[in-house]
Formats: C-alpha cells, sequence, structure tokens
C-alpha cells in the first residue's frame, strides 16, 4: 500500500506530479487552483529529481512554455482555472496541431468572464468540443476525489505520451479545495530516455526534427487532419472510461461527473430510501464520452437525468448518445452553487419520473 | 458510522485547523475523511466554516445542507447553522460572544466555554484543541492514540513541542463541556 496522506485536491495534483517524474511545471495563479504552484513551490522538487517549477508572467507564456517543453519531449504540464484556461487556448490548439503531450488542469470555476471563484461544471464544451480553433480533441479526464486528483497525472501523462496528444484534467473548485485520505503511488524517476521525434539537436546519423503545426499546402494539411481524425476514432475505441453506481437493478439513471457524481451519489442513496430504483452512470473520461455504454442502458432505464452544475453541457451528449430512445432531461446549478442531494431526487421525480 | 459534521465561526479562531486535525485522526483510526472549507471571499468575510465527514464507508456527498453535528463558534454561525443540524441531532456552542442561544427543541445542545478556558491556561491558540475535546467527549468516535497521531501529521515538525499542550487542551474540553438542553 502506497504512504496516505490528507491533502486538498489541488496539493494531489502537485505532489502527484513529482512522482509522476514530470520534467516540468508551468504556471500561474488563480484561484481557486493555486495551491498546485504553491505546494510544488515550497516542495522544491528541483532539487531532488531536477523538475522545473516556474511561475510564469501570464498564462500565455505558462502554455508556451509547456508548448516549448513539450516539443523536446519533456513530461510537462500547466494548471489554472477557468479565465485562465481560456487565455491558454491559442496554445493549446497548437499543442494539438503539433501533436505534443503534455498535461493541463483546469480547476473549474464559475463563469462566463471572470465570473466566481466558486465551483461550476460549466468548462465542459470548452474542454470536449475545443476551446481553441481547428478540429482537435482533448482527452479529458474528469476526477470525482482527491484520490483521482493523483490517479489521473499518471493516467493523463501516459495517455498523452501514448498518443501524442494533449490530456486535460477537468476538476472544480470544490474537488481542489477539499481534503480527502490519498494513497499516493510511488515516485518514478523522471525519464532520460531521447524521443526520436522530439527537437534535442540534429545529430548525424537522422534527419531533422521538425514541429510545427502550420502547413500552407491544402494536401498535406488535409492528410495530416485526416491522420488526426484516426488517432482520436483509436481513442475512442480504446480509452473510454466510466464507473456505474448501484445500476444493476436500476430503472431510472443519473449521469454525472466531478462533484456533481459525489452529491448524485447521495441522492442516490435517497431515492432508494423511498422506493425510487435509480443508479449512477459517472464518465470519468469526459472525451472519449461513453456514448455506446450509455446506450446500452436505454435497453434498462425508462429515463435519464444529466446532473451538472452548468445550464446543461454534458446533456447534449447524452442526448446524442441515447438517439431520442428514452426521456433525458437536465438539472443544474450555476454561479458556484452546488445542487443538493435533495433537490436532485426532487427533480428526478418532477423531470422524469413524473414528465 | 457516519458523522456529519459542521464547524463554523470567526476566521482565526482554528476552525479549519480543527476540522483538519479531525480528518487527519480519522485517518489515523482507518476511517474514510472529508474535509470541504468555505474559501474566498466569504472566509475574508470574517467567516470560517468547514464540513467535515467521517465514515466507515466511501462518502458520498462532501457538501451537504444538514448535518448530525453543529459545532458553533460565533453568533453569525449561531443564525446560520443552527437550523440545519438534523432532528436528533446535536449543536455544540462557546457561549463567548453569543446573544442569543439555541433555540431548537428537537436536538441536544452542549455549551463548552473553550475561550473562557483558553484564557485560563494563558494559550488563545488551544482554543480548538479545547473544543474539539467537548466533541470528542460526547462523540467518542476516535481513540486518543490517534487524535495524537492525528496532531503529529497534521502539525508541521517545528510545532511538534506543542502536542503535549494541545492534549491537555482536548482534556480540559472534555472536562468542561456541559449539557444545556435534552430532547424530552
Amino acid at each position: 500500500m502506497g504512504e496516505l496522506r490528507l491533502m486538498k485536491g489541488n496539493e494531489a495534483v502537485a505532489e502527484a506530479a513529482i512522482r509522476a517524474g514530470a520534467d516540468g511545471y508551468f504556471g500561474y495563479p488563480i484561484t481557486p487552483q493555486s495551491e498546485v504552484m504553491e505546494y510544488l513551490m515550497a516542495e522544491k522538487p528541483h532539487e531532488r529529481t531536477g523538475m522545473v517549477v516556474l511561475q510564469a508572467e501570464s498564462e500565455l507564456a505558462a502554455i508556451n512554455m509547456v508548448y516549448g517543453g513539450a516539443a523536446c519531449g519533456k513530461k510537462v504540464m500547466t494548471s489554472s482555472s477557468s479565465p485562465g484556461i481560456s487565455l491558454m487556448q491559442e496554445g493549446i490548439s497548437y499543442i494539438a496541431g503539433a501533436e505534443l503531450p503534455c498535461l493541463l488542469v483546469n480547476v473549474v470555476r464559475g463563469g462566463p468572464g471572470l465570473g466566481t471563484i466558486q465551483p461550476a461544471q460549466s468548462d465542459y464544451f470548452q474542454s470536449v468540443k475545443g476551446g481553441g480553433h481547428g478540429d482537435y480533441r482533448l482527452i479529458t479526464l474528469a476526477p470525482a476525489s482527491v484520490q483521482e486528483m493523483s490517479d489521473f497525472v499518471r493516467l493523463g501523462f501516459e495517455l498523452a505520451f501514448k498518443y501524442r496528444n494533449p490530456a486535460m484534467i477537468l476538476s472544480d473548485g470544490a474537488i481542489g479545495q477539499m481534503m480527502e485520505k490519498v494513497e499516493l503511488f510511488d515516485p518514478v524517476p523522471r525519464s532520460k530516455e531521447i524521443l526520436p521525434w522530439a527537437t534535442t539537436g540534429k545529430t548525424p546519423d537522422r534527419e531533422r526534427n521538425i514541429i510545427t503545426s502550420l502547413d500552407l499546402d491544402p494536401k498535406r494539411q488535409e492528410d495530416f487532419n485526416l491522420k488526426l481524425q484516426k488517432k482520436y476514432r483509436e481513442i475512442e475505441e480504446k480509452e473510454v472510461r466510466f464507473e456505474k453506481i448501484q445500476c444493476d437493478d436500476a430503472e431510472y439513471l443519473f449521469v454525472a461527473y466531478g462533484t456533481s457524481s459525489r452529491v448524485v451519489q447521495k441522492a442516490v442513496q435517497l431515492a432508494r430510501s423511498r422506493g425510487i430504483r435509480v443508479g449512477l452512470f459517472r464518465p470519468i473520461t469526459l472525451w472519449p464520452f461513453p456514448s455506446k455504454e450509455i446506450f446500452a442502458m436505454t435497453e434498462q432505464v425508462k429515463g435519464i437525468l444529466s446532473v451538472e452544475m452548468s445550464a446543461g453541457q454534458m446533456v447534449e451528449d447524452i442526448r446524442l448518445a441515447v438517439k431520442g430512445k428514452i426521456k433525458v432531461d437536465y438539472y443544474g446549478r450555476m454561479g458556484g452553487i452546488i445542487p443538493t442531494p435533495d433537490e436532485v431526487v426532487e427533480m428526478l421525480e418532477k423531470k422524469i419520473i413524473g414528465g | 458510522m457516519t458523522e456529519e459534521i459542521i464547524i463554523a465561526g470567526f476566521g482565526g479562531q482554528g476552525v479549519l485547523s480543527m476540522g483538519k486535525i479531525l480528518c487527519y485522526s480519522g485517518v489515523m483510526e482507518g476511517k474514510e475523511v472529508s474535509w470541504m472549507p468555505s474559501y474566498g471571499p466569504e472566509m475574508r468575510g470574517g467567516t470560517a466554516n468547514v464540513t467535515v465527514i467521517i465514515s466507515d464507508e466511501r462518502i458520498s456527498s462532501p457538501i451537504l445542507n444538514t448535518y448530525d453535528t453543529a459545532i458553533i463558534l460565533n453568533q453569525q454561525s449561531m443564525d446560520k447553522f443552527e437550523k440545519t443540524v438534523k432532528p436528533g441531532g446535536m449543536l455544540i456552542y462557546d457561549g463567548n460572544g453569543i446573544t442569543r442561544h439555541p433555540e431548537r427543541k428537537d436536538i441536544t445542545i452542549y455549551r463548552v466555554d473553550a475561550a473562557e478556558e483558553a484564557a485560563r491556561m494563558k494559550s488563545n491558540k488551544v482554543f480548538n484543541m479545547i473544543v474539539l475535546g467537548g466533541f470528542l467527549k460526547i462523540k467518542p468516535l476516535l481513540k486518543m492514540e490517534n487524535v495524537h497521531r492525528g496532531l503529529e501529521k497534521s502539525l508541521p515538525e517545528r510545532y511538534h513541542h506543542l502536542i503535549s499542550l494541545n492534549e491537555e487542551a482536548i482534556k480540559r474540553g472534555m472536562e468542561i463541556i456541559q449539557e444545556v438542553y435534552q430532547p424530552a
């Protein structure tokens, strides 16, 4: 068993980055995720593993430092919260276009604009549909506990390098700020391997490596896009992750991720104490979305309620997955308010069972 | 066993660290725990609160709107959280600065005058540990040896010489807590 600690979600991300053998972290402070960099600065991993931790002058600088580090084949990451992630979108699109691995962490707060510093899930579209320009996808992992904040740092890096694609941990202010028990994984040393595609200086035995997202030849640019799309189909085929809770005998279904899924677990207990057979389907990867697995549930359940801390974003993907076979509705709160289990059960009764 | 607790008071009273020590002690006892603070502008406004859950099972929602126990350390928190105690639950409060005492008739009410006791012990910093002691007397969820280990884990090493003072404060809290009201 790994070392047990009581940690904030943000601290778990930072500790996991050191343990995963990250080469660099570049960031700019913003509530509610500032503890990521604070923890790294206090730990001074450079003295132990050589990991660079740098506070950039802005989010734009941070994401472009990530771009540069990733181009050298290094294990690099950044973290921010909603408005900061918006500032990074140009760089994220370039990184995806240059097929580079990196880890991005968004500890989401309410928007739009500067919004609020309280938790929200209103950056779902931005993460899974592409907040930057062009036909690209981010592998998007949604942790529902401090444990998963730690575990998904390792998983995110693994997937990013496996597919040479940026991976995003889409968390929120509640999971970032709360403390839970975490079993930390054992540290791995930083990799010394020189990746064949990385721009590490040309040696006589190979051609130049070029990292770019620019190609002005339409044919080559289309071929490149087709190659990207092929990679995305492969990820959709192989990397879907989800959890089903009390779904075996369920007549109705909640779909929720992250903090909402925690509230909904309590709602499931509450509803079942009133004789309503309801389960929870928790997507862990938001892209690739578990569409097939949700469609399969339509054989069993009569209706689905998507519970989100947004105006209803994931519900669109659930509707696409269900193809009109059963009723799908949404309930959520915004502006930093977290729905209560009572509210959620009431809305299931009103919108799905009674509706 | 699942115990859902809100601890609420002024910033600086050690509300968040009391919750953290309770959670770490729970971890040492092999329990599941969660610690969900209020953060941001709320804290800057002078009030601080934290939701602590200690359970034998996987914890569902870390955010709650009703609690088994409310530990209330100022009047604003009394106004906000007295009504959130589940029927049959309990409320613990420090009488210092309280102008409107709890009025619920369906919960058990205890008073622990920790501010006064801390002054007597000549250490304002152990205020929160006196309160914690009061709570652990009424709800002995955790063994004292695990509370000791929780303190060791929560406090940076440079403060480890203060652990015995903190334990003394916990004992004082256990002695001074008084039942004020018990529903029939």
